[in-house]
């Protein structure tokens, strides 16, 4: 298979697998657990469900006076890390494009030289929390293969489109084929992995919210 | 033209003086990115070059190739080099035809044997033991083969020689390949475009009768010197593009004030060619500068690598309806799976038989 062919079936087939997998995959998962239900409540009722789940979903978000020193690092480089991946993948021109051929409208970019630096700044807070996760032995011990597989197909993206944009060592044509391969290699990974979080994450915290706010009480 | 006669000799006979010649000596050592001291030995071998006897076979071909290297404005030094070698078989040049025409052919094979310079243009069709191209009663597969053989160097001009080209696109009903596909025991260099540029095709044969070999390649066997980058990076609008500058139609502010092609589709950064350094017509223009993105034609298959007014990160095919239709499949099958699982519970829960304290204690 030559670069063009691979090009060529990475951008037609491979894009197509990719997005049937990711959509089907992430849209059965979330409705199968939301359909599973709550257990019935035989409490009485000290508050509302609704409102506290959504002030959890925000509130878990900000740093807390009694956060530790590796909460911070955790907070910290975790805000990094997908701010610069977000604005790497919703404002650098050419995803635009992608996103306005797929969906059929698209927004204004942001330069590429600022796209570099919020690339840049996601991959350094990747290195730093794997760095923070091999070091520390309380992490380490509860580290699987699967956190370090994430981190993987997650840098992979970035590293290669990095590379896309500033060819080096190899032909923009390969760069461009590394990035599209490791992006669609991630799209299939999310609805298997922890990745779907990109989900779950909102819908568990209201579930720990609206469950702590039924019984009276802040979570 | 006496086939002894050396290429200066010629040169010198039909006008063109000895600053005209090394103007265009120093200009190929350059383009070749030979270093600047290499243009005199380039002069020196060049004007003792004997005229190498060429046979050309036309495949599966529209003739541009042939066009783009014999219709230049001006007779220039190149066309001259051109005229000057001992072009023994063309079938779209040559006045002779049918017998004699294949007969020359045949006479200039023996006669040098081993030595001769093959170049191919247009591809080679295989399906159906290539019934679908001959010459003189015979398929191109047969010709190529034969002639190929007593070849000392074969040069594919064109998209189609060295790649299949447009007759090698989907669905291919001829089995069209390129020259490498059937051809692997010879040196092949492969000097791709639709066309290809003049010079690059000049810059070859200037090379092979300098040094006797043919120039350093690429993995897809093109000579270095002039596919070494891709017409993104020598852009005059790449500026643009580093800016995120695009025009974003052919007729709004961004495409009048010159701004980067990338999102009209413009294939400049996958493809590797001289255009935006030698450039077309006598040094001209071409194609983004005037105003029309690079469709690619010098790279493999460019003719299925999706539209050419695409933007290289749009889907090659298309991906809307099938998301749609996996969100819509999601969806239908997390409900069933949903109501599967509620009526489990129901079911378990109908089973569920109660134990008092007495039950417990009886069996066990």
């Amino acid at each position: 298979m030559s670069e063009t062919e691979l090009l060529v079936w990475l951008r037609g087939t491979g894009l197509q697998i990719a997005a049937v997998v990711f959509l089907l995959g992430l849209v059965f998962r979330t409705l199968q657990n939301l359909l599973l239900g709550r257990p019935r409540e035989l409490a009485t009722a000290r508050g509302g469900s609704f409102g506290p789940g959504m002030a959890t979903i925000a509130r878990r978000s900000l740093l807390h006076a009694g956060t530790t020193y590796r909460g911070y690092f955790t907070i910290i480089a975790g805000y990094t890390f997908h701010i610069g991946f977000l604005v790497t993948l919703f404002f650098l021109n050419q995803h635009i494009i992608l996103f306005k051929s797929v969906l059929g409208f698209g927004w204004p970019a942001i330069a590429p030289t600022i796209i570099d630096f919020f690339a840049l700044i996601a991959i350094g807070a990747l290195v730093a929390v794997l760095l923070h996760r091999v070091m520390d032995p309380v992490l380490k011990q509860i580290s699987d293969y699967q956190d370090y597989l994430t981190w993987l197909l997650t840098i992979l993206p970035l590293i290669t489109g990095f590379l896309a944009m500033h060819p080096m060592g190899m032909s923009y044509k390969m760069a461009l084929a590394l990035h599209i391969m490791s992006a669609e290699l991630l799209l299939v990974a999310i609805p298997f992995t922890k990745l779907s979080h990109m989900v779950s994450l909102f819908i568990s915290r209201w579930y720990n919210g609206a469950l702590a706010g039924y019984r009276g009480v802040k979570s | 033209m006496p086939n002894d006669e050396t290429l200066m000799e010629t040169l010198q006979r039909q006008g063109i003086t000895r600053r005209g010649f090394l103007k265009f000596c120093t200009a190929m050592a350059s383009l070749m990115a030979l270093p600047p001291g290499m243009a005199p030995a380039i002069a020196e071998a060049l004007s003792k070059a004997k005229r190498p006897s060429v046979i050309w076979l036309s495949f599966q071909e529209c003739t541009g190739c042939t066009e783009s290297l014999t219709r230049s404005s001006t007779p220039t030094v190149e066309s001259l080099i051109f005229d000057a070698i001992s072009l023994d078989y063309h079938h779209t040049l040559q006045a002779a035809a049918g017998t004699a025409a294949e007969a020359a052919r045949e006479t200039a094979m023996k006669a040098f044997y081993g030595k001769y310079l093959l170049i191919v243009d247009g591809s080679i069709p295989v399906k159906d033991n290539g019934v679908y191209s001959t010459i003189a009663g015979r398929t191109n597969l047969q010709m190529l083969k034969e002639v190929a053989q007593g070849a000392a160097a074969i040069v594919a001009v064109g998209t189609c020689a060295s790649f299949g080209g447009i007759p090698h696109a989907n669905p291919n009903p001829t089995g069209a390949v390129s020259v490498s596909d059937i051809i692997s025991d010879k040196p092949i260099i492969n000097v791709s475009g639709c066309p290809p540029i003049p010079v690059v095709i000049t810059g070859v044969l200037a090379h092979y009768l300098t040094f006797g070999v043919l120039p350093e390649l690429d993995e897809l066997h093109r000579p270095l010197s002039f596919y070494g980058d891709s017409i993104h990076d020598r852009c005059y609008r790449r500026p643009f593009y580093d800016q995120g500058k695009f025009a974003k139609s052919f007729d709004d502010e961004g495409a009048r004030n010159g701004w980067c092609l990338y999102e009209l589709g413009c294939k400049g950064p996958t493809t590797k060619n001289a255009c935006a350094t030698t450039k077309w017509n006598n040094g001209t223009s071409f194609p983004i500068e005037s105003g029309h993105p690079c469709l690619g034609c010098a790279e493999p298959d460019f003719w299925d690598a999706g539209s050419f007014y695409s933007p290289l990160p749009a889907p090659a095919t298309d991906v809307s309806k099938i998301a749609a239709g996996a969100v819509a499949s999601g969806a239908v099958a997390g409900v069933a799976f949903g109501v599967y699982d509620h009526h489990k519970r129901k079911k378990a829960r109908a089973e569920h038989e109660k134990l008092s304290v007495n039950d417990l204690g009886e069996s066990s």
